[in-house]
């Protein structure tokens, strides 16, 4: 086991190194450069600009300068914000959306597995129907509508929330969370659903149940674990999905978290905050990709068996 | 006294193409200490009507209709569920077919072990694992302390079935029921777990369904049969009975399917066959062949992958006209030998000569004229047929593409094959769905003869078949080799079918050939050891004889 | 193959049989759901097709007298803020979202299946290693990378389609691989090898139609994620840009002046969401009537 978590985090390197590498060459050739939007600058002062930023010397050093000052922690200065650099920009902005995303991902998971399960017991009863009509209607109602919507019935109609900010109120929170939440707890519902049927259909769920074990027991202790391995397995790629639609939740709410601050900077052309915002992005997808991975291995036991044989 | 009584039982499923009574009213008792066996073929409703009785079918779509089932006094068919739950497990438990998938892969052994003393006996975990720790010893697991915590994928099958076996009788139940629990094992597994099932049973005097499509197993362990067929019961009584007096067509029709002894000898054929084998030179001769498999389930970029010996230095030589029997347990090598002799699988060393052509020197365009002299039968006639062809583009696109058959002739040359291998003509239009398992094996005897090939290798042909079907199988294969005068590689792991096809038996064993031989000398003298143990465990049906060999093996000390 | 059987020389009492395609179309006709989500996505695309021809209004017909009014018998769906029709806008925005979904999806079929077969049927190391890249390439933050591509090389539609394909292909490419090694496995497969059948003979006669079912199926419920996609990227003002017109952009629009006038923002968004419930329907429809073990009822 400790040998796959080594072997994992060493594929992780690689994948970084191709995200950063196609990321700042992109950012380079991207037309016109920073600057170039501004009213007429005086030559010298780009000049003083390019040199601050290292922007005069050759591509590949500029290149392995970013590259040494990422494996020292360091994202740059933002073109934007003189004096302001990429990581106060990120740390300003991180604990926001990352409270964001979890409330978004405890919807998702609590309300998906618990609805995707319920239905898989009872399948083509109304049982089934009704849980997983909400689930197809969460997939079909993207976050940019179901967020709108939302605000206009609770927010503007009732006036039982407030439409945007992020205080200290409870009430600030649940309609982000909701909106960047369901989609993904209507998926997490099907794909759970989906796991459970074919768990409960195999044999030694019927063993269990000649050993004359109550149903919860069945269901809980016998059933549970193998329906919800592709839930775990999908994990990882959910909470990259909840980190980009939080460019959209934060947009709609005005929520002053990484996401809109990554929106804001696309428009402004703001090289290094996108370089920086990508690359931090980029290795918190693939932690978050390697943590289900680890996890799908540790709580199958044939594949832990694998890894030991393999070794 | 007793312990069952099953009074018309009915069972029905609904399902979209309409009602499907699986059980139609059955009724039989069961005594302390006796084993009533129920055979059948697949299909016939045997295990749908031992789930009944516990109410494992899954409702819906099945349903029970009507009937009666008095286990120690209560209607097990009018029990509500809580009820059921106290009896299942701890007064009547099961031990199903196939271990592989019966054991919950996430937990451990020693879990799953103390579940029912925990629900039925409620006592502590800690003295349902010393207990557990007990009968895990008593069905023969080695170490049981250490085997507690291991996971079912760390058993072989033979051992998964003892943890079945222990885990059913954790709670000393009365009635256990056995639901073909030798099928998915070898045959020198199923001759241990049947004598554990039978010494336990003795020791604890306890009642036994044994429900089985084998009939020599069945003629071994039963004291009485009921034989189902279609949902009913068409002959019950005790062993002997059944075995030597059956009075129901069907009865007799299951027994004679059985094949016994050797092929029947038709009038001029074995002459003849003796005969050829001296006058021809050999058709295929094989010398040290090896068949390496990398496991590459470790990763690919690992130094020390394991290297499965699959075939392992084997010789052998098929005369002409002959049948060649390759016996073998699962894992043996015996299927990969037929592949390599194919080159469908990439082999190590060691040549192949097909009349007098070496095979593993030839290019893919040098090995097409050669692939219509030999031809392959195999095992599992649901996927050996692409189901979205016709059983005319099946046979016909052999014909075509070796250019046999014009497009002018081909309707008629497939026909002439489905003559051949018993197939309605009017069924020329039909996909491999619409047939059942033998039928569909037809069409795919059919494919294999249709390039009128010289060599047939038959990878275990009727394991997957129904035992009347097998029997017609088998005589088909016998009646084709004849008319068409083909020389045929059998392999089996069944021994019986192998004696009664083959000229001569060669044994397999670890990838190694223990042993080769003339069928008849082989079965009544055989030499290694191995072959020796796998002959001693083939059960025979014959009641008196099969409990005379037990006697025999108890007394050799197996 | 079965078109090259003279039909004269078929036996006429030869009952016919039920080819898998044909069971399955039964199922599929008994299934109401998938049956609508067909019928509303032959209307749209019909309707898409034919925008030009019978749209109400002229694309940039303005009315600014008008403004932004309600629903009403001359402007069916309400008219925009400069007093354009809302049915002509959405009926263009169609013709965008739509192409959208199928030439992305069209991408992304083309590259996966052609990956995913090619190393389903060489195995060993091949396999290995195209199935390493692919693993690799889903570790990647595609999300992230198109908002970049988008940001970088301006609002272009066809990087948007190549952008939108080349991330969908992945898990195309792992069904249809998948597929295929069981397929090898399965003996009519070996069969086909030991009758002497050439590579391309076995892959176009045996491999090709039985990977069919999983992959058309998956195609079905990838257009809705790609529509959803380009919604998404619109949304945020990053996908297609005025004066061509997405739902997506309909949307963003309509957000603008929800409070004012709803119908700005619910009939854009209703059609969008009929439109995915329609494909989804169909996909699940069509994996229930191609795949009847999968959907266990």
């Amino acid at each position: 086991m400790f040998r796959f978590i080594i072997s994992r985090v060493l594929q992780a390197i690689p994948v970084l190194l191709v995200v950063v590498t196609i990321t700042f060459f992109l950012v380079r050739v991207a037309p016109g450069g920073p600057f170039s939007a501004e009213k007429a600058v005086p030559p010298e002062v780009i000049k003083a600009l390019e040199a601050r930023y290292h922007l005069d010397e050759p591509i590949w050093q500029q290149y392995l300068g970013y590259l040494n000052d990422l494996v020292h922690g360091e994202f740059g200065p933002s073109f934007r914000y003189p004096g302001r650099t990429v990581n106060e920009l990120i740390a300003g902005g991180l604990p926001i959306t990352a409270e964001l995303a979890f409330y978004a991902m405890l919807v998702a998971v609590i309300i998906g597995v618990c609805a995707g399960v319920f239905a898989a017991l009872k399948p083509n009863t109304p049982q089934d129907y009704i849980p997983m009509s909400a689930a197809m209607l969460g997939i079909c109602m993207p976050s940019f509508l179901m967020g709108p919507l939302l605000v206009l019935v609770f927010g503007i109609w009732f006036e039982w929330v407030p439409v945007s900010g992020w205080g200290d109120l409870p009430g600030d929170k649940i309609l982000p969370a909701i909106t960047l939440g369901s989609g993904y707890a209507a998926f997490l519902a099907r794909l759970s659903r989906g796991g459970m049927l074919e768990v409960m259909s195999q044999d030694y769920i019927r063993t269990a149940r000649a050993k004359g074990l109550p149903e919860w027991v069945v269901v809980l202790k016998h059933g549970l674990r193998g329906g919800l391995i592709p839930v775990v397995a999908f994990l990882g790629p959910a909470f990259a999905g909840l980190l980009s639609g939080s460019f959209v939740v934060e947009t709609i709410f005005q929520i002053p978290g990484l996401g809109r601050f990554y929106v804001q900077a696309a428009f402004n052309r703001d090289y290094t905050m996108i370089l920086g915002t990508t690359v931090f992005f980029a290795t918190l997808i693939v932690l978050f990709n390697l943590l289900s991975d680890i996890v799908s291995v540790w709580i199958n036991p044939k594949l832990r068996h694998q890894l030991r044989e393999g070794k | 006294m007793k312990l069952l009584k099953v009074d018309n039982l009915t069972t029905h499923f609904h399902t979209r193409e309409g009602v499907v009574k699986a059980v139609d009213g059955i009724s039989f008792s069961v005594n302390q200490g006796e084993t009533l066996a129920i055979v059948g073929e697949s299909g016939s409703g045997k295990s749908v009507a031992c789930y009944s009785l516990l109410k494992l079918i899954p409702q819906p779509p099945g349903k029970i209709v009507a009937g009666s089932a008095l286990f120690d006094g209560r209607d097990l068919l009018q029990a509500d569920e809580s009820t059921l739950q106290n009896i299942r497990g701890n007064d009547i438990a099961i031990i199903f077919q196939d271990p592989m998938t019966c054991l919950n892969p996430y937990l451990t052994v020693g879990e799953q072990l103390i579940e029912p003393l925990i629900y039925h006996h409620n006592i502590s975990r800690k003295n349902a694992a010393v207990r557990a720790t007990e009968i895990l010893g008593e069905v023969g697991i080695v170490e049981p302390e250490k085997r507690m915590g291991s996971y079912p994928h760390e058993f072989s099958g033979g051992m998964r079935q003892r943890v079945m076996i222990a885990m059913a009788l954790i709670t000393e139940p009365k009635l256990l029921i056995c639901d073909e629990p030798t099928t998915a094992l070898d045959v020198t597994i199923q001759a241990q777990i049947l004598n554990l099932v039978k010494a336990l049973q003795i020791k604890r005097n306890i009642a036994v369904i044994f429900i089985s499509h084998d009939l020599a197993v069945v003629a071994g362990v039963a004291d009485n049969v009921a034989v189902m067929k279609d949902g009913l019961i068409v002959e019950q009584g005790p062993v002997d009975e059944i075995f030597y007096r059956g009075q129901h067509e069907y009865t007799k029709k299951l027994l004679a399917a059985i094949p016994e002894g050797a092929k029947p000898l038709s009038a001029q054929s074995p002459p003849m066959n003796t005969d050829k084998k001296s006058e021809h030179k050999p058709l295929l001769s094989i010398s040290a062949l090896k068949t390496h498999f990398h496991d590459y389930s470790g990763g690919w970029l690992k130094r020390n992958q394991k290297v499965i010996k699959a075939v392992d230095d084997v010789s052998l030589t098929i005369q002409q006209g002959e049948i060649l029997g390759l016996v073998g347990e699962s894992g043996s090598g015996k299927s990969t030998l037929g592949r390599s002799i194919l080159q469908l699988v990439p082999i190590t060393s060691g040549s192949v000569v097909f009349d007098g052509t070496e095979l593993t020197r030839l290019s893919p365009t040098q090995m097409k004229p050669v692939r219509r002299r030999m031809q392959m039968i195999f095992q599992d006639p649901y996927s050996s047929l692409n189901p979205r062809m016709t059983v005319f583009d099946t046979l016909a696109e052999p014909l075509l593409y070796h250019r046999l058959a014009t497009r002018k002739t081909v309707t008629a040359q497939v026909l002439a094959l489905m003559d051949d291998v018993g197939l309605a003509r009017a069924a020329i239009r039909k996909y491999p769905h619409e047939f059942s398992g033998g039928q569909r094996q037809r069409i795919a005897v059919g494919r294999a003869i249709s390039t009128k090939p010289e060599l047939v290798i038959a990878d275990e042909p009727v394991s997957a078949l129904d035992v009347t079907i097998q029997a017609q199988i088998l005589d088909l294969i016998l009646a084709l080799v004849e008319k068409h005068d083909l020389t045929m590689l059998f392999i089996s792991h069944d021994l019986s079918v192998v004696r009664y096809i083959a000229d001569r038996i060669a044994v397999m064993h670890h990838g190694k050939l223990v042993e080769t031989g003339i069928t008849e000398p082989l079965f009544s003298a055989p030499k290694h050891d191995y072959t020796k143990k796998l002959l001693s465990a083939i059960p025979v049906a014959d009641p008196v004889k099969e409990r005379q060999r037990q006697v025999d093996l108890i007394q050799l000390g197996n | 193959m079965s078109s090259s059987i003279p039909a004269a020389e078929i036996l006429e009492y030869a009952e016919k049989g039920t080819s898998l395609w044909q069971d399955a179309w039964i199922r599929l006709r008994k299934n109401t759901l998938a049956l609508f989500g067909l019928g509303v996505i032959l209307t749209l695309c019909l309707i898409a097709l034919m925008t030009p021809f019978i749209a109400p209004y002229g694309y940039e017909e303005q009315n600014l007298l008008l403004g932004a009014a309600p629903p009403s018998a001359e402007h069916w769906l309400g008219t925009d803020i400069f007093g354009r029709d809302m049915l002509t806008r959405i009926m263009y925005g169609s013709r965008v979202s739509l192409m959208v979904g199928f030439i992305a999806t069209g991408v992304a079929l083309a590259i996966g299946v052609l990956w995913g077969t090619i190393a389903g049927y060489a195995g060993g190391r091949v396999d290995a290693v195209m199935m390493r890249i692919v693993d690799i390439l889903y570790a990647l933050p595609f999300m992230i990378f198109i908002v970049l591509l988008m940001v970088v090389f301006g609002r272009n539609i066809l990087l948007l389609f190549l952008a939108i394909g080349a991330v969908e292909w992945l898990t195309m490419a792992r069904i249809v691989r998948g597929q295929v090694l069981s397929l090898r496995r399965q003996e009519f497969v070996e069969a086909a090898v030991s009758l002497g059948l050439s590579r391309w003979t076995i892959i176009r006669r045996h491999l090709i139609p039985n990977t069919l079912g999983p992959v058309i199926v998956y195609t079905t419920l990838t257009i809705p994620s790609v529509m959803l996609l380009e919604a998404f990227l619109s949304f945020l003002g990053l996908g297609i840009q005025p004066p061509q017109s997405s739902w997506g952009l309909l949307i963003s629009y309509g957000v603008e002046t929800m409070e004012e006038y709803p119908w700005l923002l619910l009939f854009p968004g209703l059609t969008l969401s009929i439109t995915l419930f329609a494909l989804n329907f169909l996909g699940d429809g069509l994996r229930d009537a191609l795949d009847p073990k999968a959907s266990r009822d």
